[in-house]
């Protein structure tokens, strides 16, 4: 039946070419659009998880009550042990300590008085570890400069750099609270600037090692908070929420100096946004099978009316109606299957392409705060071309369903009278 | 007839309240001539209470009317040799760690001193009430067993750092005991507590208060002034900002 069906499609051209058509466009729209959401919730994933969040964060109760502050002061001291615990608990998962912080910058005239100030956003991160350089792309971020090599050296952002008027190796002086709240200068010499692309450091960041950090706010072998990565460098968020328990469960009792751990979606968020992306795909491919099921309603009630001399001849010569109806949605499975197909196999070759080049929107996102990548790439996600391809099939069936009810309508008694004239 | 007498009672028992209550700007004007002097010295203590821990500060303060003051932290190491200078509207701050002098402004004087609930601003406004607000009597309450006005203040002028107060007034002693500090919005910003009060000579001044910054959590910060004297001599080069480096 299935060779037959297949005959009848190919032979006649004008049955399957147009809806073919439609659901190929259609297919490769919904494939190319779910990989390149998937390639933009990854980079954004990617960027906030390098950036903000970790695949994992440990902070104290206290600490994520007002996390939104970063308030240094309620993070962690003296870690020592309880660090080596967590890293024996769970094993593979890769930890980095940082601190963030706020200071003012002081600009020493040539007599040691203020020249220029300026508030800064500060982030002490362990420069000492290459992995770390490469999450924030440190020496791809430089311009001009180094990074920080010896005790005391910063980098800052370079527009902070030129709105204080500093020159490379220049000193200035952090003042700012310790851990314990008491007054605490420093001093540092510049030996970089940055730009990353993200508004809130761009704009008045300063980046040093955590060490020397550590100095400045009295906070030995201390942090404000605990990144953790999964190994492959990837998130997966039914992997973290498992870790995510167990670590909660054991070491999180309830005193607000306590650790708690939060995954990546607890966080700026990030949950939210996963789940509204969800949310939005399904509804494009439910706004899709509705669109192109119309499309294909159309297209198959065109055809009722062309092949109309040949449903009642079939029907004339006793083939039932039930019979018909069946046939005619087996025809459109067929198409909805080779169209799909073709349209996937299209999306596949435009999805691997941009896999490669990836779309670049660093002119669009200059001036936004936004925590994605300049570059976008697609994603080939082999979920991604089948969901693609179902609402092809489904439209296909549904546009046949709605166009082949007109058979209900044939009566047998006149069906000679028509085929008369 | 009967209706006028009751207007009468009526006028003449407001006129008694009223007579009652003091006139608000001379109230102020005995809290300023209680409060402030030309000179002082004094020690003090301040104990910091976090969420963490609490930690004591111990420094030696000398001022001249209300423009020019000096502070010198003795106590803990950390903080030891730290000094402040305010004259006028300018505050800096000497680290010798770092050997470096800082002026704080603009939003900087908003910030918290030495990690406590007073702000560089609540140190520096040391300035006559009268010349800062508009003060109306309300009410009268007892405020730690002392028999106390309360005054609703307005500020003046814009540039007040708190635009509205609270304030419970000693009536015999002039000493505020209790103020609640707002912002122009009406949010309650800070309070200030005195727990203990000591004279010396004609005045009564605060010897123990809890500040409170309302919009920080922890138990506040205690300020205890150790020993004070008024109207004494103090060297002019004392207020200068080479003394900061001395």
């Amino acid at each position: 039946m299935l060779k037959f069906i297949l005959k009848g499609l190919l032979r006649d051209r004008s049955r399957s070419f147009f809806p073919i058509l439609i659901v190929t466009a259609g297919v490769m729209v919904i494939v190319f659009m779910a990989s390149y959401l998937d390639g933009f919730v990854r980079s954004m994933l990617n960027q906030n998880a390098r950036f903000e969040t970790g695949h994992l964060k440990i902070v104290t109760n206290a600490y994520a009550e007002n996390i939104s502050q970063k308030p240094y002061d309620l993070g962690f001291i003296d870690m020592g042990d309880e660090m080596d615990d967590w890293k024996k608990d769970f094993p593979g998962i890769r930890w980095t300590p940082r601190i963030y912080f706020g200071a003012l910058l002081d600009v020493p005239d040539s007599i040691g008085e203020t020249r220029e100030q300026g508030n800064v956003f500060g982030l002490a991160v362990d420069l000492k570890d290459e992995t770390v350089v490469d999450d924030f792309r440190l020496q791809e971020s430089l311009v001009r400069g180094r990074l920080p090599q010896k005790p005391n050296e910063i980098i800052l952002s370079e527009t902070l750099f030129d709105k204080l008027g500093l020159a490379l190796n220049s000193t200035v002086t952090l003042l700012g609270s310790s851990f314990f709240g008491a007054m605490s200068f420093a001093n540092f010499s510049v030996c970089g600037t940055v730009t990353f692309g993200v508004e809130a450091i761009d704009r008045s960041g300063l980046i040093a090692d955590i060490e020397d950090v550590r100095t400045f706010l009295d906070m030995q072998d201390g942090a404000s908070e605990y990144f953790g990565y999964l190994p492959g460098g990837e998130y997966d968020d039914e992997t973290v929420q498992n870790i995510k328990q167990q670590f909660n469960a054991k070491y999180n009792l309830g005193d607000e100096f306590d650790p708690v751990m939060l995954a990546l979606t607890d966080q700026n968020d990030l949950g939210f946004l996963l789940l509204y992306m969800k949310f939005a795909m399904a509804l494009i491919s439910f706004v899709f099978v509705i669109i192109i099921g119309i499309v294909l309603w159309n297209a198959g009630l065109m055809n009722g009316i062309r092949r109309y001399g040949e449903f009642g001849l079939r029907l004339a010569m006793g083939e039932s109606k039930g019979h018909l109806y069946g046939w005619l949605l087996i025809e459109s499975l067929v198409i909805g299957i080779i169209g799909s197909v073709i349209g996937a196999a299209l999306s596949i070759v435009a999805v691997l392409y941009f896999k490669d080049k990836g779309f670049n929107f660093s002119a669009i996102l200059k001036d936004t705060s936004m925590m994605v990548e300049n570059v976008i790439y697609t994603t080939l996600n082999w979920k991604n071309v089948l969901l693609g391809m179902l609402p092809g099939i489904m439209a296909t069936i549904l546009g046949a369903l709605l166009a082949g009810l007109g058979i209900f309508r044939r009566k047998t008694s006149q069906l000679f009278k028509e085929l008369e004239t | 007839m009967k209706k006028l007498n009751i207007i009468m009672i009526l006028a003449f028992a407001l006129t008694q309240l009223c007579a009652a209550f003091p006139e608000g700007e001379e109230l102020l004007r005995k809290i300023d001539a209680n409060m402030l002097s030309n000179t002082m010295k004094a020690k003090t203590t301040m104990i910091v209470q976090t969420r963490r821990a609490s930690r004591t500060m111990v420094s030696n303060n000398w001022s001249q009317g209300t423009d020019k003051a000096f502070s010198e932290y003795t106590a803990p190491a950390r903080e030891k040799g730290t000094k402040m200078l305010k004259d006028g509207d300018n505050l800096w701050i000497y680290d010798p760690n770092t050997d470096r002098v800082i002026q704080i402004s603009g939003n900087m004087l908003k910030q918290s001193v030495m990690g406590s609930d007073l702000s560089y601003e609540d140190m520096m406004e040391e300035t006559k009430m009268q010349e800062s607000y508009a003060a109306v009597v309300t009410d009268e309450t007892v405020y730690e067993k002392r028999d106390c006005w309360i005054l609703d203040l307005t500020a003046k002028k814009a540039d007040v750092t708190y635009q509205n107060v609270k304030l419970y007034v000693d009536k015999e002693r002039f000493l505020p005991l209790y103020q609640e500090l707002y912002a122009k919005s009406g949010k309650l910003l800070k309070t200030y507590k005195v727990q203990e009060v000591m004279q010396s000579g004609q005045r009564w001044y605060p010897k123990k208060v809890l500040y409170k910054d309302e919009l920080k959590s922890g138990k506040g910060t205690i300020f205890i002034v150790d020993r004070v004297e008024f109207d004494v001599k103090i060297p002019a080069h004392i207020f200068t900002k080479a003394a900061l480096r001395k």
